[in-house]
């Protein structure tokens, strides 16, 4: 028995252009512990495991590797100290074998040649020791399953001789008979003496594998405890409830000629990313979409827009069949959608503000364009642009609040019957996010019908009539508008509803709630 | 794990793309064959032969040297640049002498390095995009070759000549010497540290460096390498020759190594394919040359067809290529629900409208 954990991260704080992202957080990790983060989008988690593997450096604070003080400035520093992660995105190249992967930057030699066969054999090895004897050291890495690569990942690090190593999301992607795959290797690893900082949103994997569990809040360090005395629900309780920011204009009165009919319908809509996707929006009604990240909010975003195409079911916009294959379709069939990135996606940004105002308009609605762009000086000074250089002045100089006013002001000239606001007020002042709300209840009472996704879960909860939260590519369940956010996070997570706590304990396959979208 | 293979990548995974580009080779050869028989000739004569290999190793030379370029997602359009100075380097420094061959070829190589090391060096340390880059190389050593030289310059002496004039059998000696070195250069690539590396850079530099990987050294190396073997080019065409001539840029070289490249299989991004892939490309194009010589075609139309087997040729491989970020696919097959134990049912008919529209 040592007496130092394995790591101890102490105090580690770090901000981003001013932003604090952590605040002092404090975290021990011992042999064979499986050491579970949680916490809403943004609470820190991943800024956090990049802090520990050499990714981003703390600003302040202590990290001890088996009682050493230790400070990785480049991941292959912590690498060769045993600290490996597994990360959301992939680190391998789809070209080249197992092997090659799993040696890059460290190709066995002899006599000034690469030992391809001491590489393959130690591969194998490896990945006999997991228990794996499916994967061939020799094939490459694009014909493996995303299950498979992941496992070629976490080979990767054990490679490095890890005593610790740190997983972000590794089940974000997987089938249910893959994560088994997944929790065998964890157990294999544990065996070995192996440290494991697990992060998920899954609460159901957390209460399977983790013995502590650590939740962090918006930066901040909420509780560390083990898991088997906490539950679900008191878990959900401790990973939400931030002040509310803002406040939200109130509803308006609907006046629009196509309020309260069905504008929006999704019937069974899918593709790679999604299944089952039932979703109604009427005219006047503000619909969240709510969920973890990764959990198919951007998706349906661009699946109605034809971006990624729902392969399955179908989508009609006030009554008519529409199933957009393409951007100009969507816009065609009166569909807007204010994209997640605003700078790569939503703007073209050393054009005018005039010029970025005209685009759908010119280049999809061409007849009747200068008609519609007539509006569009109106439309800007409405939403209150402010603007030094006047309305020709390009769009990269302006604040991120205005800019945004730009692609809604792009978006409103084509009077769209359907507006999908992905992350509207991401990265944009308070003032402007005011004004964005404002906008937003004027569009619902004019008969718009809006589908909002929002990380913020007071925002959702906020300004949506209804609440459709999805998990894992699915429909979880909805919510009225105004639930607390303690339920929204707890379909989010599948973590049982309030009331049902005794079970978790018990039974630790725990609960799976799918609420199946019947057609 | 369910994979959903098309034909076509059933195919070319069993095959590999190299093979599907020896396929393609034998395919042009036979049919190159039957045009050549439809008119009365025979494509395989003697002379054919010898001139399909001849035309082989210049191109062969240069391409070889772009494949390890074009593999670290890098380009170098400096090429033909580069052999027309090293004809000039190579005439100059032999100057008819047969004692001074050595120092020719030492001084025509050990140019072109640098050219190439100072090519590496912008792209990697300033940062200059390697098509700017390298079309940079080339105009600053056309502009001095323009006003330096007029006309031939040097004389290459007899002994080197043979370099590339001789043959053993129909084999000329420039064309075996193309294919050692293309030996040699896919056992660099297979067993080096650097080798392994050049891959890496291409297929993504981030996942390279996070690895540990410092990225610029198999950039840098690999400029150097295929401005060295553009000397070589140019160290044939000065013996060809038999003097330094500057006006070989005029001929393209730099766009048609590209193309032999990219016909070998080699994907122009970087990160995949190789030169066995490469030195079928170079003979394709060989093959293509001296079939329509034989045929007599008017060259503009020569350039029409060769412009159309290219850009049909990556279009083929582009269908059996797999997409190369791996997209985390979450339901594959059509998404039954995870408690159903039966197969997937079809997807349910979303709309009255499937069954009520008026036909």
């Amino acid at each position: 028995m040592s007496t130092h954990p394995l790591l101890r991260m102490t105090g580690v704080s770090k901000s981003f252009l001013g932003v604090r992202v952590l605040h002092g957080v404090d975290l021990e990790l011992r042999a064979g512990e499986l050491h579970a983060l949680v916490g809403e989008n943004g609470a820190g988690k991943s800024t956090l495991m990049k802090v520990l593997a050499g990714v981003h450096r703390a600003d302040s604070g202590r990290i001890e590797l088996a009682g050493r003080e230790v400070s990785f400035e480049h991941p292959v520093q912590a690498q060769r100290a045993g600290v490996a992660t597994v990360f959301q995105e992939f680190n391998l190249l789809p070209e080249r074998t197992v092997a090659q992967n799993v040696f890059l930057g460290r190709e066995p030699r002899r006599r000034g040649l690469v030992d391809e066969r001491a590489m393959e054999r130690d591969t194998a090895r490896l990945l006999d020791d997991l228990g794996l004897e499916g994967i061939e050291p020799r094939s490459k890495v694009r014909s493996l399953s995303v299950a498979e690569q992941q496992v070629v990942e976490i080979v990767k690090a054990l490679s490095h001789d890890a005593r610790v190593i740190s997983m972000d999301e590794p089940t974000a992607a997987l089938a249910d008979h893959e994560v088994e795959l997944l929790y065998r290797i964890i157990g294999r690893l544990r065996e070995r003496g192996v440290g494991i900082l697990y992060v998920s949103h899954r609460l159901r994997e957390i209460f399977d594998l983790a013995d502590t569990i650590t939740v962090l809040k918006d930066g901040h360090l909420v509780d560390t405890g083990p898991a088997s005395g906490t539950r679900p629900a008191d878990l959900v309780r401790k990973m939400v409830g931030r002040p509310v920011s803002a406040v939200f204009p109130e509803r308006l009165e609907p006046r629009g000629e196509h309020v309260g009919e069905v504008r929006l319908s999704v019937s069974g809509g899918g593709n790679a990313q999604l299944d089952g996707i039932d979703l109604q929006v009427r005219g006047g009604e503000i619909v969240g979409l709510a969920g973890l990240q990764g959990s198919g909010r951007t998706e349906i975003a661009h699946a109605l827009f034809g971006i990624d195409r729902f392969t399955r079911g179908g989508v009609s916009v006030d009554g008519l069949r529409a199933d957009p294959r393409s951007p100009r379709q969507a816009v065609r069939a009166g569909l807007a959608l204010v994209t997640e990135d605003r700078k790569a996606q939503g703007l073209s940004l050393n054009q005018s503000i005039l010029a970025n105002s005209r685009l759908v308009l010119d280049a999809v609605l061409p007849s009747g364009s200068g008609r519609r762009a007539r509006r569009i000086p109106g439309i800007l000074s409405a939403l209150e642009l402010v603007a030094r250089g006047g309305h020709h002045q390009e769009v990269r100089y302006l604040s991120g609040g205005n800019q945004q006013k730009v692609v809604l002001a792009k978006w409103l000239a084509t009077d769209p019957g359907v507006m999908v606001l992905d992350e509207p007020t991401r990265g944009i002042d308070v003032g402007a996010k005011q004004a964005v709300y404002t906008l937003i209840r004027e569009l619902a009472a004019s008969g718009v019908a809006i589908l909002l996704i929002s990380s913020e879960l007071p925002e959702l909860i906020g300004m949506a009539d209804r609440l459709v939260v999805l998990g894992d590519g699915r429909v979880a369940g909805e919510l009225p508008g105004g639930s607390s956010e303690e339920a929204v996070m707890a379909l989010a997570t599948g973590a049982p509803p309030d009331g049902a706590h005794e079970s978790a304990d018990e039974d630790s396959a725990g609960p799976h709630r799918h609420e199946e979208a019947a057609p | 794990m369910t994979r959903v293979l098309t034909a076509s990548r059933a195919l070319s995974s069993r095959l590999g793309t190299t093979g599907l580009v020896y396929l393609a080779l034998a395919g042009v050869l036979l049919v190159s064959a039957v045009f050549v028989a439809a008119r009365g000739a025979s494509l395989l004569t003697a002379a054919n032969t010898v001139d399909l290999f001849t035309r082989s190793s210049l191109l062969g030379f240069l391409a070889i040297g772009m494949t390890l370029v074009i593999l670290c997602r890098s380009l170098d359009l400096s090429v033909g640049y580069v052999a027309a100075l090293s004809t000039v380097v190579a005439g100059l420094t032999m100057a008819g002498d047969p004692s001074r061959i050595l120092l020719g070829v030492g001084a025509t190589l050990g140019l072109a390095a640098l050219i190439g090391l100072a090519n590496g060096l912008v792209i990697t340390r300033l940062r200059v995009n390697p098509f700017i880059a390298t079309l940079g190389t080339g105009l600053v050593i056309k502009g001095y070759l323009d006003t330096q030289f007029q006309g031939p310059a040097g004389s290459i002496p007899a002994a080197f000549q043979t370099f590339g004039l001789s043959r053993i059998g129909v084999f000329p000696v420039s064309t075996l010497v193309m294919l050692v070195l293309a030996v040699l250069a896919v056992l660099y690539l297979r067993r080096t540290r650097t080798g392994f590396h050049m891959y890496a850079v291409g297929g993504d530099s981030e996942v390279a460096r996070l690895s540990g990987v410092r990225p610029e050294l198999p950039v840098i190396t690999a400029h150097v390498l295929c401005s060295v073997m553009a000397g070589v080019a140019g160290l044939l065409l000065a013996s060809r020759f038999g003097t330094g001539n500057t006006l070989v840029y005029n001929n393209g070289y730099e766009l048609e190594a590209i193309a032999a490249v990219v016909l070998g299989g080699t994907y122009l991004l970087g990160g995949r394919g190789g030169v066995a892939g490469t030195v079928a490309g170079v003979f394709i194009l060989a093959t293509l040359d001296t079939v329509f010589n034989t045929l007599g075609i008017d060259p503009f139309v020569k350039d029409v067809l060769r412009g159309t087997i290219v850009i049909a040729a990556v279009a083929l491989y582009a269908r059996s290529q797999i997409s190369r970020t791996a997209v985390r696919v979450r339901f594959p097959s059509g998404g039954a629900p995870p408690p159903a134990a039966g197969p997937p049912d079809p997807p349910p008919s979303p709309e009255p409208l499937a069954q009520g529209g008026k036909r």
